[in-house]
């Protein structure tokens, strides 16, 4: 390859580079935990010294906690109900033929290619003329939407890697259809079932215009945080809860990929059910 | 269900070139499995898309709908030369069509930002695929990380970098490069064009990435041995057989960027507010959903445009090459 000979130079220029690119993608996400701990109300240089008092402030934000409770809420029943439809549709487009298959499963993937201002606009257009209030349901309806693309992608991965041969002998070992699902299918594409209610609940946790849009009175943490940002004196709080929310993330990931690799050894899949990276 | 059952019946009527016998109950157990996805989008998307576009017909008097049917939010967006005087978070000097002057930038908003998101990312996906040889892995999760960052914090963190107090005016002039802030770089549209090439960095790299890995690297050396140097090798080899990725990652960056709402308006400033703005103006405080839903079924048939457009040179490309 071209790192092999005479292009050597264009490796190490590509390196530095790389290196470079790296720094870009880290600047912003870097001053996060750095004004956390900064002992200051102005998110300015020069520092003026170390503090944990922002994050204690945490503990005592009511609404932080309401706003919190509501989107894990929101979170936990979009990625489920996303897992769910996903698992039906991913099952029915890798192992059945049917009419329409196409423009159907294009049609159920279109969230995917529409900018998240207009499902918003969409989704509260109908539930005002059908007179609906606006509540949490209104804001798990959207994220499930958006999130079922993402789940029926990573859960068409999982089952296309599956073994057809494994179905066909529990079959003809006697176990029903249902049985050969539930204790054969399902374990063997669980590390997919798992990653796509990772990435779902992550993208529910993370979504901001569409819960801007469809929230009531209860307010999701992206919603209340937006409206924390107008305030200069709530930011340094608010970049401790930033920290707290990437920590765990990068935990939520390692735990996710831990058990990916645990399960992928167990059944003999490698790599192909749908990792997260 | 009876269309599934007719459709159902109409497919095992076909010929059939399935491994087993099981034809018409393949497509009943497809079609059902299929129905509670195909349901919910309907309903959830079809229909409230049809309403929107049923909307952008209306007009809005205060509360009451007037659902007789008219063409002037589109007049109102695309040929009146000067229909409101919106001043606000806008500005206040308007002489064109506020509307349509908003789509426009949008749009070259996210064309910019998909070009610079795609050549800065290009050469990122490239080294790691063809340099790096045993933790391609490694940097691949060293990419992805940043961007399990709340989004609304990441963007924000770059009105920290960029302000007018920002980190880079402090730093600079600290070390006295310059004696007041720079302004240039703050709530402007190159503030919003960087940061959102930054937001959308991953989503660029991994699709490129997963093509560059898929070309056959004996090819490059055939290329090699029939005399290409590397320059004429990357553009006539390398590039053609990364064009999917490339294209799918032009996909992705560029119909989410052009609907975005929150780095225009914390990063935008006047000058750099794009047409979600507006939408979110139109539904809430301005008070007319006809004219916010013409807007966003405007801007959805722009998105719709370019990319079937992209698409469409992205095939004619690669029919044009000889193989």
């Amino acid at each position: 390859m071209s790192g092999e000979t005479g292009t050597h130079s264009k490796g190490t220029g590509l390196r530095v580079y790389a290196f470079a690119y790296l720094l870009f993608l880290y600047a912003p996400v870097a001053l996060l935990p750095i004004f956390a701990f900064n002992d200051s109300q102005i998110i300015a240089f020069p520092l003026s010294g170390f503090t944990d008092r922002w994050f204690g402030e945490l503990w005592e934000a009511e609404p932080l906690h309401e706003s919190l409770m509501n989107s894990l809420f929101v979170g936990i029943t979009s990625s489920v109900l996303a897992t769910l439809l996903g698992i039906c549709a991913a099952r029915a487009s890798t192992r059945y033929e049917f009419p329409g298959k196409k423009p159907m499963m294009g049609f159920v993937m279109l969230p995917l290619v529409l900018p998240e201002i207009i499902v918003g606009v969409a989704m509260i257009n109908i539930i005002v003329q059908l007179g609906m209030d606006l509540s949490l349901w209104t804001v798990i309806l959207g994220h499930v939407l958006i999130c079922t693309p993402f789940a029926i992608a990573i859960l068409s991965a999982a089952f296309a890697s599956l073994d057809r041969s494994l179905e066909e002998a529990s079959l003809d070992l006697g176990e029903t259809r249902m049985g050969t699902f539930l204790r054969v299918t399902l374990p063997l594409v669980m590390p997919g079932i798992v990653s796509s209610l990772l990435i779902c609940f992550t993208i529910s946790l993370d979504e901001f215009i569409i819960a801007f849009f469809l929230t009531g009175a209860d307010t999701t943490l992206p919603v209340y945080i937006w409206g924390q940002l107008r305030f200069p004196g709530r930011l340094p709080s608010v970049f401790a809860l930033g920290t707290l929310m990437l920590l765990a993330s990068l935990l939520l990931l390692t735990l996710g990929e831990y058990f990916r690799r645990r399960s992928a050894r167990k059944t003999g899949i490698e790599h192909t059910a749908g990792g997260l990276v | 269900m009876t269309v599934a059952l007719d459709e159902a019946a109409s497919e095992a009527a076909r010929p059939q070139t399935k491994r087993k016998a099981r034809g018409p109950s393949d497509a009943r157990r497809g079609l059902t499995l299929m129905s509670p996805v195909f349901g919910y989008a309907l309903l959830l998307l079809a229909i409230p898309l049809g309403a929107t576009i049923a909307m952008s017909f209306w007009s809005q008097d205060f509360l009451t709908f007037d659902r007789s049917g008219t063409l002037e939010n589109y007049a109102a967006i695309w040929t009146d030369d000067m229909p409101d005087h919106w001043t606000g978070i806008f500005g206040s000097y308007w002489t064109e069509n506020l509307y349509r002057a908003l789509l426009l930038r949008s749009l070259s908003v996210s064309l910019f930002v998909t070009a610079a998101t795609l050549l800065l990312a290009f050469p990122i996906a490239y080294y790691v695929s063809f340099h790096v040889r045993k933790n391609k892995g490694l940097w691949i999760f060293l990419i992805t990380i940043p961007f399990w960052t709340s989004y609304l914090l990441r963007v924000f963190l770059w009105k920290v970098i960029l302000g007018y107090e920002g980190v880079v005016n402090a730093s600079l002039m600290a070390l006295g490069v310059i004696d007041e802030p720079l302004t240039s770089i703050n709530y402007s549209i190159n503030a919003v064009v960087l940061t959102l090439a930054h937001a959308w960095a991953p989503f660029a790299i991994l699709p490129i990435f997963v093509s560059l890995e898929k070309i056959d690297r004996s090819l490059l050396e055939a290329a090699e041995d029939l005399g290409d140097g590397p320059i004429r090798r990357f553009f006539r080899v390398t590039l053609p057989l990364a064009m999917p990725g490339v294209v799918a990652a032009a996909l992705i960056v560029f119909i989410p960027t052009i609907g975005d709402y929150v780095t225009p308006k914390l990063l935008g400033g006047k000058d750099g507010l794009m047409i979600s703005n507006m939408i979110e103006v139109q539904f809430k405080k301005g008070n007319d959903q006809p004219l916010g839903s013409a807007l966003a079924v405007s801007s959805m048939m722009i998105v719709a445009s370019i990319s079937v457009l992209f698409v469409w040179m992205n095939r004619k490309y690669l029919r044009a090459r000889p193989s």
